[in-house]
């Protein structure tokens, strides 16, 4: 069991649960906190490593470093793992907002509880990326969403009771239609008279699902885990609880947790049930079309800084979910690129939002301004990270979001020159106008919060960046430069997971 | 041709944003100006290098036997693939016309960078705030406006293109603390963005016909037997053009593809070169230093737009619609920017307004441009202006710079009669005028007289219009020069010293700006760039009818501004009363920004956007809370239930037990 | 006449019902304990019956008898316990009035 690489994104997490558990003072806990989520990047980077060696020796297999240990056999529950380029870089992504997130989150109050609850959830969330079982995959899923309740309510500011529990019973609305998916899925993976399973390689091989039943649980399975990835009219939660939410909640929640959402929708409904999603793709295609929009509007005209950047999260990850949705390699690399993307730059702003709310103790930008000249280290990471969002080149946004619309359109044009109606066509030109929209909410938060006259005279007195502040940032901003100057390396990694059997079951 | 060259072009301006941008806050000011402006300095020759080994090495990429211009890839690396075809390249792409601005805009950038080094500080030498961010975002901004000229393909344009938005939009907001540069970096770059929009989506339609983002497939054929090598060519666009008509959605709203893909990118070039009715950001952008109007308002960046469509010139060339869609776009732009430079009190306005004028020139003359009239006059016209007009403005503004800096104001109320004071601003100044005016033998003159020449080719009303604007334009000029200059003595305010003449460095840029805008018209420019490689004699098509006509005009226009302005009197008020409401509507700048805070504040924000909050509160937030306060309302009804009386609960039980053994009994009977 | 089985059932029916009667009226904890104690002896009285009339070779009805009785005694030593602390807490032993466990 031990020799798998894979297995240690999940005993690293443990490992360090004990390690706070056992520290007796706050030193203890930042050191196993911060050498423990050092040792799960390390870890991602040698898996990154390794992955790449095996793929250019010429394995082909969709999942790589596969090994299934029984857990429970007459459900043929299994702890099953394995990885493609996704997941890796989905575990890449979570390992660095934890690292971050651990520097962010360096002066909490009550940081034994804290840190263990966080890490608790981040072992969910390296528990979901790493399963290839099904069953697995949706109990770390509920591991990764438990603890953001506590999380909120006990260090979250402002209304954190409400936002709190309407985070917890919408997520969990979700997981219920994501339950009652999974087990209709598991009830047919198989065709008659093979044993059933919840491993999704065996089950996308077997391709048993009846149609009518795909048309059922389809529908189930993309708006549980779209309920995640906030899409829209689900999406409510995530402005109120981005907004109650500590800082380095806020950075893993918006950072990773809204990228399992449409990871999953990619692994299990896209890539199980690929009849129903050519068939029924135009629904959410509408509604995750509203979302990149109606997320930017919104994102106009609210005043505070967590608000402003849950619509804008509500946008970019409506932008994920659609263009998984356009069932085009270019266009779903362009969604996986985006996850790394916004999970970075967002990571970045939750942590730079919450810095300087830890210094003024308001987010309301009416309350502030001229941060540049009192703060200048904050305010260039904070115009960097808006200009990463709206999509400058060099920095990630740009090259996840042409991905994206390239791909969109390839899809959208096929469709309408093969009379197939222009709906994909339209709601692609009508999600680019959203590059627009974004620069004016962005521009907007930085004219009134950054430049310009100093608006309280009381703030002159604050500082600059500490130094952990200064690593956390730092961290984020070189990874999100590195995706947008070397895009075409992400994007190998990506495209040689996109295995040639969805693609052959899409007819594309 | 040797990469190292090039790939240092780009290199060393790229890597002294990030070195000025880390550690310039650590250096004094001055190290970090001359660094800065030796890195530009250095860009300068090896661009200077470049351009006279492509031109005059004959080397057989440049050239080929018959002596025409050839395309050369110097490289091409992959940068980002989309799919097999569909491939972002980051290369170095040298033909005439980005040889020419290699040229151009590193001659105007070190221009920039030495004058800075004076401007930027005080009369008493001191430097101003963020004088090393200034230097790191001036090489961002050169660094981005080389890879966009040297861009190999549309997709790599649109990259830098992105770039110099996003410098220019640091630059404008440079002086951050002034609320008005800030909105008016915030303005210039939504504008431009919403203009992107329509670049990316006709990068997209075009893109997506062609298979292919590389200029060198779009509009050129590859030359046997030599890599990299091609020469622009109408056959690879009328090849382009039958894959649009054979294609199964040739139109669309009566236009076909092809046609919406070029006006859509040309909407691109409509914004960054501030076109109507895109044109509202260029005015306010003169918020940012006056180097940085020089640079990137007045000669590189706001010609992206024109230098676009020269880059994609055989394509244009096969729908005539859009061609007609330039000319008209460009001839309304140039009337309406003449007329309200008339009126401008601020001298960044006039020169403003007056670039926007001038590059509506170089795009009428683009859009008239046929290779069966006068063998494409038209576009080795429009370029010819772009060179020329980039030295001359640039020495307009720096001059302008001069005057601010002497005065303190931009207001020119405040300045009259300063020729006695500052001798060398004056004489450039006027050399200035004089090029943009036209009058021989300055460069100005050559370079309208041969699109006025192009516009004569092509039909008699634009020839009449361009020349009614080249006469506005001789009129407004002079009426800025001799206001500035004449009109009444200088008076100093009290305990102010007298205006004077400023450091070597700022006056070094102005002599030799003005000194390439004296001689820069001999340049034989046919024989180094036309439309499709194939030097000609320009002179052979130069008409002296045109010519002077358009001596005539100009001379006409500086005589009426004489008259009006050169010493105090009462005619521009009598001018003014004559004709209120269209004095009123020309200061105003026909209330473009009016229309447009209208649309975005009113309409945008304060309608879709506010209701669209309002919905989202109210509607989804509201069915969510519904959902809860449902399940509330429920469990308080049936609570009561829990009464806490136990006898209450046996009573129940027992109901309950005697009910069900009643129905049990009723179904087995 | 021969003693049958309905001799025995009818009276631990009457005796049943005169508990849940007691165990539903009255109000005092002390009454209502006595009511339960007679709700189970009728329950005892019943098991012992039917042992003796239905099964009369097995004695497990018999066993069980003598078990719950144990187990009533140490029953209602615990309520006993818990009504008195419940008498010292609130000086009344109205089960109207001990309702604080609702809602």
């Amino acid at each position: 069991m031990f020799s798998n690489i894979l297995i240690y994104f999940v005993i690293i997490p443990l490992l360090m649960l004990a390690g706070v558990a056992l520290s007796r003072n706050v030193r203890q806990i930042r050191a196993v906190a911060v050498v423990g989520s050092l040792a799960l990047t390390v870890l991602s980077v040698v898996l990154l490593l390794d992955y790449i060696g095996l793929r250019k020796a010429g394995e082909t297999a969709p999942m790589l470093f596969t090994d299934s240990w029984t857990w429970f056999a007459p459900l043929h529950i299994n702890l099953a793992v394995g990885v493609d380029g996704i997941s890796i870089a989905m575990l890449l992504l979570s390992s660095i907002i934890l690292l971050t997130g651990s520097f962010a989150s360096w002066k909490i109050d009550n940081p034994k509880a804290f840190f263990l609850w966080l890490i608790l959830l981040s072992t969910g969330v390296f528990g979901f990326f790493i399963s290839i079982d099904l069953f697995t995959m949706f109990m770390f899923y509920e591991v990764a969403l438990i603890p953001m309740y506590l999380l909120i309510g006990v260090w979250g500011s402002g209304r954190k009771n409400y936002s709190a529990m309407k985070l917890t019973l919408m997520l969990m609305g979700g997981s219920a239609f994501l339950m009652l998916g999974l087990i209709g899925i598991y009830y047919h993976s198989a065709p008659e008279g093979a044993p059933l399973t919840w491993n999704i390689v065996e089950i996308a091989n077997h391709n048993a699902i009846p149609h009518g039943w795909q048309t059922f649980l389809f529908p189930m399975t993309f708006v549980g885990f779209g309920v995640l990835g906030a899409m829209f009219p689900f999406h409510t939660w995530s402005p109120d609880g981005h907004a109650s939410a500590p800082t380095a909640v806020s950075m893993l929640h918006a950072g990773v947790l809204m990228k399992l959402g449409g990871y999953g929708c990619f692994r299990v409904a896209i890539y199980l049930m690929p009849q129903a999603a050519q068939e029924l793709s135009f629904i959410f295609l509408i509604l995750t079309g509203i979302s990149v929009v109606y997320g930017a509007f919104c994102a106009c005209v609210k005043t505070d800084l967590k608000y402003i950047n849950a619509y804008s999260s509500v946008s970019h990850c409506g932008l994920v979910l659609f263009a998984i949705l356009m069932l085009n390699t270019t266009a779903m690399t362009g969604a996986i690129m985006q996850m790394l993307s916004h999970g970075l730059m967002t990571a970045l702003f939750f942590a730079l939002i919450g810095m300087i709310y830890g210094r003024t103790h308001t987010r309301e930008i009416t309350q502030m301004g001229g941060m540049m000249q009192i703060m200048p280290y904050l305010s260039v990471c904070y115009v960097i990270a808006g200009m990463a969002s709206l999509g400058l080149p060099g920095l990630s946004g740009f090259v996840a979001e042409m991905t994206i619309f390239v791909g969109s359109f390839q899809a959208g044009m096929a469709d309408y020159l093969g009379g197939e109606g222009s709906l994909r066509l339209v709601f692609t030109i009508v999600a680019c106008t959203s590059i627009v929209i974004t620069a004016v909410y962005i521009l907007r938060v930085v004219g009134k919060l950054l430049l310009g006259p100093v608006y309280d005279e009381h703030h002159r007195t604050l500082t600059d960046a500490t130094w952990w502040e200064r690593v956390s940032t730092a961290t984020l901003i070189i990874c999100v430069a590195a995706i947008g100057c070397f895009p075409n390396f992400f994007e190998g990694l990506i495209q040689t997971t996109f295995s040639p059997e969805i693609f052959a079951v899409l007819g594309k | 041709m040797d990469v190292t060259v090039p790939i240092l072009i780009l290199a060393i301006p790229l890597f002294m944003f990030i070195f000025l941008g880390l550690l310039g806050m650590k250096m004094t000011h001055k190290l970090a100006g001359t660094l800065g402006t030796l890195g530009m300095g250095t860009v300068l020759v090896l661009s200077y290098y470049t351009a006279f080994n492509y031109f005059f090495s004959g080397a057989p990429e440049f050239v080929n036997a018959a002596g025409d211009r050839l395309q050369f890839l110097v490289f091409d690396q992959t940068w980002l693939q989309f799919t097999e075809s569909l491939v972002i390249k980051l290369g170095f792409l040298l033909d005439p016309i980005s040889a020419m601005m290699l040229v151009v805009i590193t001659t105007i950038s070190f221009m920039v960078h030495l004058y800075s080094l004076g401007y930027m500080r005080d009369h008493h030498g001191v430097y101003e705030h963020g004088f090393q961010r200034f230097y790191a975002f001036l090489s961002l901004f050169s660094f981005s406006m080389l890879g966009l000229v040297v861009a190999t393909n549309i997709f790599q344009m649109y990259i830098f293109w992105e770039l110099v938005g996003a410098s220019s939009y640091l630059l404008i907001g440079f002086y951050y603390t002034k609320p008005s540069a800030v909105s008016a970096s915030k303005k210039a770059f939504i504008v431009t963005r919403f203009a992107d929009l329509g670049f990316l989506i006709g990068i997209l339609v075009l893109s997506y016909y062609t298979g292919t983002f590389n200029f060198t497939e779009l509009t050129s054929i590859p030359v046997e037997g030599m890599a990299g090598v091609s020469q622009v060519n109408l056959d690879t666009a009328a090849s382009i053009r039958s894959i649009f008509e054979n294609s199964a959605a040739p139109t669309f709203m009566g236009a076909s593809v092809l046609t919406w893909a070029l006006v859509l990118i040309f909407m691109g070039g409509m914004g960054k070169s501030a076109m109507m009715p895109l044109h509202i950001w260029l005015p306010d952008a003169m918020e940012g230093p006056t180097p940085v109007s020089a640079l990137i308002h007045a000669a590189t960046m706001v010609v992206a737009g024109v230098y676009l469509v020269a880059r994609l010139f055989p394509l244009y060339l096969m729908e005539n619609s859009s061609m007609v869609i330039i000319t008209v776009v460009g001839a309304i732009t140039a009337f309406y920017a003449a007329v309200v430079a008339c009126t401008q009190i601020d001298i960044k306005r006039v020169l403003a307004f007056s670039t926007i004028s001038q590059i509506a020139f170089m795009m009428v003359s683009l859009g008239v441009a046929r290779p069966e009239v006068h063998e494409g006059l038209g576009y080795m016209a429009s370029m010819f202006h772009l060179f020329t007009h980039a030295m001359f403005k640039a020495l307009l503004f720096l001059g302008a710079g001069a005057l601010i800096h002497a005065i303190g104001s931009n207001d020119y109320t405040a300045m009259h009669g300063l020729r006695k004071h500052m001798p060398i601003t004056h004489i450039t100044f006027l050399i200035g005028c004089l090029a943009i005016a036209g009058i021989i033998p300055f460069s100005g003159f050559f370079s309208k007289d041969e699109i006025l020449s192009a516009c004569m080719g092509y039909d008699w009303v634009a020839y009449l219009w361009m020349s009614m604007v080249a006469g506005l334009t001789a009129f407004y000029m002079f009426r800025l020069y001799f206001l500035i200059f004449w009109w009444k003595e200088h008076k100093t305010p009290e305990g102010h010293h007298a205006p004077h003449d400023q450091p070597w460095t700022m006056s070094l840029p102005l002599i030799i700006l003005a000194a390439i805008s004296c001689v820069a018209g001999f340049i034989p420019f046919g024989k180094l760039v036309s439309w499709n490689g194939v030097p000609y004699d320009f002179m052979a098509h130069f008409n002296w009818g045109v010519a002077a006509v358009s001596l005539a005009v100009a001379i006409a226009g500086i005589a009426l501004a004489w008259v009006m302005y050169k010493k105090e009197n009462s005619l521009p008020e009598k001018f003014r009363n004559a004709m209120p409401s269209l004095w009123k509507w020309s200061f105003h700048r026909f209330y473009w920004d009016e229309l447009y805070m209208f649309i975005t504040h009113k309409i945008i924000f304060g309608i879709v956007c506010r209701s669209l909050a309002w919905f989202d509160r109210h509607i989804i937030d509201g069915t969510m809370d519904a959902f809860a306060t449902v399940t509330n309302k429920t469990s308080n009804a049936i609570k009561t239930l829990q009464s806490g009386q136990i006898q209450m609960y046996v009573w129940w039980y027992l109901m309950g037990a005697l009910a069900l053994g009643v129905i049990t009994i009723v179904c087995l009977l | 006449m021969e003693i049958t089985a309905i001799y025995y059932l009818i009276p631990a029916l009457i005796m049943f019902c005169c508990g849940v009667y007691g165990f539903i009226t009255r109000k005092n904890m002390i009454a209502m304990l006595i009511s339960l104690e007679l709700m189970l002896n009728a329950v005892d009285v019943n098991f012992v019956v039917f042992n003796r009339f239905l099964f009369p070779g097995q004695m497990e009805g018999m066993f069980f008898t003598l078990f719950a009785i144990a187990i009533a005694a140490a029953e209602t030593a615990i309520a006993i316990a818990i009504i008195i602390n419940i008498f010292r807490a609130a000086r009344n032993i109205d089960v109207r009035s001990l309702n604080e466990m609702k809602f």
